[in-house]
């Protein structure tokens, strides 16, 4: 396992701060995505083991785990599964949600590209648990190679017997398809990638009555998990609920692949267990540290949605009973800490922003991203994610006055918990968490000579961006 | 009450006081019920229920969850404290709960309102002053009610398509659009043509019709009332008329059997448009383009103003007044025997105008009555095979036999042994009788509408009124009993049918007449079982059945199944 003398490719050996569990075999010298070098490695042992079980003990297993979800809401995966009607005779479907698109995120690739039996047992494991014979590989556009590679791994995977019909002879049927989306970061919300894969635009459902769990892919209970939770299961399955639970941190158990980019010395992927680093720690140890000669000014921690964390804060958190006050970075890296701290664990996208980067240069980057994807179908969102954009379109371009940060601020919380689906969260928390934390040097980068004047012509930036 | 029902209700605490709803009420259904209105767009009750457009917010709250075991605390009304959620609720798609608490007044459901109608604006025209929505638009009107004065965005509005050509009726203004996709659910879900949708995301969402695909359907213009806003507007009414200008008179539809119930926008002596209006017994909230169109041929060119004779000597129909060619109707009738005499009346006639068809025919002792049946085909909506708006009326009125009368009137004219003919309504010209035939009639009065090749050949000519010009009554094919309103005025010297031959009953016996459509329904009800006790005014705006009927009609047996099972309100 992760202390296991394993070889990896020169220049890309983990970090000793890691624990390589998801990420094995990412990196690893004369590793191949085939499944003659997944067998050679005890691959599909795990399936093996679990096809022997009652489902509800798997179910039982990832519950004690503690795992919670790697996509950025960080559920409970055991929960989850546990949602689906008890009395439910319609088919269940399982979907891998393969549509990596936050900002900053990109661990699933690596499993896909690299180890993709991996997934592929983890998801067979977590269909016969659920109940399901038809799964679904959902894959963002972007990913041509790793649709392929996935399509040749399940080839692989009937070919030796690990799906299709009476799998291993256990009476277990399964399919799994791999279906390629068009490129819209709204299809990894899950009911927007269930509208999509039923043909539809991705608009995500209205919750309630559309919980997946319950009336998910055509109308049919539906479990959606991260590639990389359903590789988890795998490994739940090795060691067991309880170890697994041993990792990390109380309910925030396991290991999580961090991303970190932006401005330190290694940007990467690291694999440590929940909460056994701090941001200090990535930052400086597990990735170099800053660029030469510059200062920490912000990092947002998981994924461009969550909300932003300036250098120099201090948070009141609880250790054990005890309230303590703590820095950035000695933020530990888990889910319940970083919420704590008023923003999120995410996806595992890290970004790091040093004091070379103007800040309304970075929350209109971002801005520019959320107005591009919004899907548009409710009203808060498709209008004001725009609205926000073209505001700090203007205060790069100095044509804002100070009056447009209030505007802006207000715009974000018109957004806020007003939508459909997380989006709305995911666009305006950004701006409130920069305006909150960086009203200054937004304000600096306004004029109030512009105060009033009506602005034309869409800058540059909009024009590029959008048309 | 019963136990049983009482289960069936649920406590709803609504702006501070406790209401009881059935379970299974939409919030929004139930603050309408006591007539706490909440704003919506994208919501449309006969439609499922997207949340899209997130106007209906409101504040939401519930009992706290309790722990196992612990009882509830209740305050002197017994009910439970409410913990109001920081989140808003939409009100359109959720349904109630027992102990909910919505609050529409608070600061937070304002807060909400006014966001999404400032966001609802930012990239609108505002083009109002040349908008053919203005005057009934729920942009305009929930503005007024939730929106600012000014505004707050200084940036480029979004460009879109405009003047869309989307089909044969329809022009769509995208940048009207606020993207409620209502038009998109009832080309879907009401007529199974699903051609329009969105392309493009975000703030440039574009509603379009799909590519090689036009909005054609028999019911396309349903789009035009159910949006909320500008985008899709018809274009027979378009840069008609300011619809404030217009006033609605309630009325229903004669264009086939089914008589959709209407509203009819007219003003002065114009009508401009008619509208469906809603009647869950007849056709929901719809009705067919062709029924709705089917107005303008009350002001077409064609339309006889005056009555008419054509003398002996003049090889032209001239105007003459009602006296003088009412006397030579009657004169023509009292000429002949009665054998020698047939009429043909219309299944497209109000009852009271059949009814008088009937006194005429008993006054002058005529036998041979027939009307021109009209079997179409119906279409799985609404539209109705019988393409007459009042056959079960000729039926009970006349009797079952004049359906089949036609072939005897046209053969005995023919024979020549019919020598006096008297037509309403209908072009006989269009039944296999020939222009010879006709012409070699001593007399031919003809009550019409319009010109015609029929009313050509006759020697009377007798303008009546149509069906936006009078009031009355006909039953429609599931045998309901409704009621025309007269809208505007006919034109020139028009008459009522039933005032016609009143008026000839009148000069040719010398009779009393009748003066009011109200005394020819009485005499209508003492002497036809059928309308025993009623009168016009009992009918009502929604009509009354009145025979029973085995006819379902297929677009409310679908509604019926889509109620049920929770899709929509209904």
């Amino acid at each position: 396992m992760g202390k296991k003398k394993i070889k990896y490719i020169e220049g890309k050996e983990p970090h000793e701060r890691e624990y390589r569990l998801v990420f094995k075999n990412v990196d690893r010298e004369g590793w191949d995505p085939s499944i003659e070098t997944f067998l050679k490695e005890d691959g599909y042992k795990q399936l093996k083991k679990a096809l022997k079980m009652k489902p509800a003990e798997i179910t039982e297993e990832v519950k004690k785990s503690g795992l919670r979800g790697r996509g950025g809401a960080g559920f409970p995966t055991g929960v989850k599964w546990g949602f689906i009607p008890p009395n439910n005779e319609k088919p269940v479907y399982l979907i891998c949600n393969a549509d990596e698109s936050e900002p900053g995120t990109f661990k699933d690739r690596y499993i896909i590209h690299q180890d993709p039996h991996q997934l592929v047992e983890g998801m067979i494991i977590s269909c016969f648990a659920v109940g399901a014979n038809t799964a679904y590989i959902y894959i963002r556009e972007e990913f041509p190679e790793g649709a392929e590679i996935l399509e040749q791994a399940i080839a692989e995977a009937h070919d030796h017997g690990f799906l299709g019909d009476n799998i291993l002879d256990s009476g277990f049927d399964l399919q799994i398809y791999v279906h390629r989306g068009a490129g819209a970061y709204i299809c990894g919300e899950e009911t927007g990638l269930i509208e999509s894969l039923e043909g539809k635009r991705p608009y995500p459902r209205i919750k309630p009555p559309y919980f997946p769990a319950a009336l998910g892919l055509y109308m049919c209970p539906t479990i959606v998990n991260n590639v990389e939770s359903l590789c988890d299961v795998k490994h739940i399955m090795e060691m067991g609920g309880d170890e697994y639970a041993k990792l990390g941190k109380p309910r925030n158990t396991g290991t999580r692949i961090l991303c970190v980019s932006g401005d330190v010395q290694e940007p990467g992927y690291f694999e440590v267990e929940v909460g056994s680093v701090t941001m200090g720690e990535v930052i400086n140890d597990l990735c170099g540290g800053l660029k030469k000669g510059r200062k920490l000014k912000a990092v947002i921690p998981g994924g461009s949605s969550a909300k932003v964390l300036r250098a120099g804060e201090t948070y009141k958190i609880k250790q054990g009973d005890e309230d303590v006050e703590i820095g950035l970075e000695d933020i530990p890296m888990d889910f319940d800490t970083l919420a704590a701290c008023g923003s999120m664990a995410g996806s595992g996208g890290v970004i790091v922003i040093d004091d070379s980067r103007p800040i309304e240069w970075v929350l209109n980057n971002i801005n520019t991203f959320y107005a591009h994807e919004s899907c548009g179908q409710c009203t808060p969102c498709r209008e004001g994610s725009l609205w926000m954009k073209k505001v700090t379109d203007r205060v790069v371009n100095g044509q804002a006055s100070p009056d447009d940060i209030d505007t802006l601020y207000s715009v974000a919380k018109n957004i806020d918990g007003r939508t459909i689906c997380a989006f709305g969260e995911a666009c305006s928390w950004p701006t409130e968490s920069f305006i909150e934390k960086f009203k200054d040097e937004l304000v600096a980068a306004t004029n109030p000579d512009n105060s009033g004047e009506l602005v034309s012509p869409e800058s540059e930036l909009a024009a590029a961006g959008l048309k | 009450m019963s136990e049983e029902k009482k289960t069936d209700l649920v406590d709803v605490q609504i702006n501070g006081d406790w209401h009881q709803f059935p379970k299974g009420t939409r919030m929004i259904e139930a603050c309408r019920q006591i007539g706490v209105d909440v704003p919506h767009y994208c919501y449309h009750p006969k439609l499922t229920s997207p949340g899209n457009c997130r106007m209906c917010l409101v504040e939401m709250g519930m009992p706290p969850r309790l722990a196992p075991g612990a009882e509830p605390e209740l305050d002197e009304d017994g009910h439970q404290d409410i913990q109001w959620m920081p989140r808003p609720a939409i009100a359109c798609a959720n349904t109630i709960a027992p102990n909910m608490g919505i609050r529409t007044d608070s600061d937070l459901t304002k807060m909400c309102r006014e966001g999404v109608m400032e966001l609802l604006l930012i990239n609108h025209p505002l083009d109002c002053p040349i908008c053919d929505q203005a005057g009934e638009c729920s942009l305009q009107e929930f503005s007024v009610e939730h929106g600012h004065g000014g505004s707050r965005f200084r940036e480029e509005k979004v460009k879109k398509p405009k003047n869309v050509d989307i089909g044969p009726r329809i022009r769509l203004d995208d940048e009207r659009c606020i993207m409620c996709s209502r038009c998109i659910r009832f080309c879907d879900e009401i007529v199974d043509d699903p051609v329009l949708g969105f392309t493009d995301r975000g703030s440039h969402t574009t509603l379009t019709v799909h590519p090689g695909q036009e909005l054609a359907n028999n019911y396309s213009l349903n789009t035009v009332d159910i949006c909320p806003v500008g985008a899709l507007t018809s274009n027979d009414f378009r840069f008609q008329m300011r619809v404030w200008f217009l006033k609605e008179t309630k009325s229903f539809c004669t264009d086939c059997g089914r008589g959709c119930n209407t509203v009819i926008g007219s003003r002065e002596t114009e009508i401009y448009r008619q509208t469906p209006r809603e009647n869950n017994d007849v056709n929901s909230t719809w009705m067919c383009d062709r029924g709705r169109l089917n107005f303008h041929y009350l002001h077409s060119e064609a339309r006889l103003t005056e009555p008419m004779l054509r003398r002996p000597e003049a090889s032209t129909h001239q105007n003459v007044t009602w006296k003088e060619a009412i006397a030579h109707a009657a004169q023509a009738i009292t000429d002949h025997e009665s054998g020698e005499i047939a009429i043909v009346a219309s299944a497209r006639l109000t009852n009271e105008e059949l009814y008088m068809v009937k006194r005429f025919a008993k006054a002058f002792d005529i036998d041979l009555i027939a009307t021109v049946p009209r079997i179409g085909e119906d279409d799985d909506y609404l539209s109705a095979a019988d393409k007459n708006p009042n056959t079960n009326g000729a039926k009970i009125i006349l009797g079952d036999k004049t359906e089949n009368q036609l072939d005897t009137v046209r053969s005995k004219v023919n024979e020549g042994s019919v020598k006096a003919l008297i037509v309403i309504e209908e072009n006989l010209l269009n039944q296999g009788f020939t222009k010879e035939a006709l012409e070699s009639l001593d007399s031919l009065i003809a009550i019409h509408l319009l010109a015609n090749s029929t009313a050509s050949a006759a020697d009377v000519v007798l303008p009546f009124a149509g069906f936006a010009e009078k009031r009355g009554s006909m039953i429609n094919v599931t045998g309901r009993l409704q009621r025309l309103n007269k809208a505007i005025d006919a034109p020139g010297q028009v008459l009522e049918v039933w005032e016609i031959l009143r008026d000839i009953i009148q000069a040719a016996k010398g009779e009393n007449g009748i003066y009011t459509i109200e005394d020819l329904f009485k005499l209508m009800a003492n002497e036809i079982a059928a309308f025993d006790g009623l009168s016009l005014a009992k009918i009502g705006d929604l009509g009354i059945p009145l025979i029973e009927t085995d006819k379902t009609i297929p677009l409310l047996e679908r509604e019926k199944e889509r109620i049920a099972s929770g899709l929509i309100v209904g």
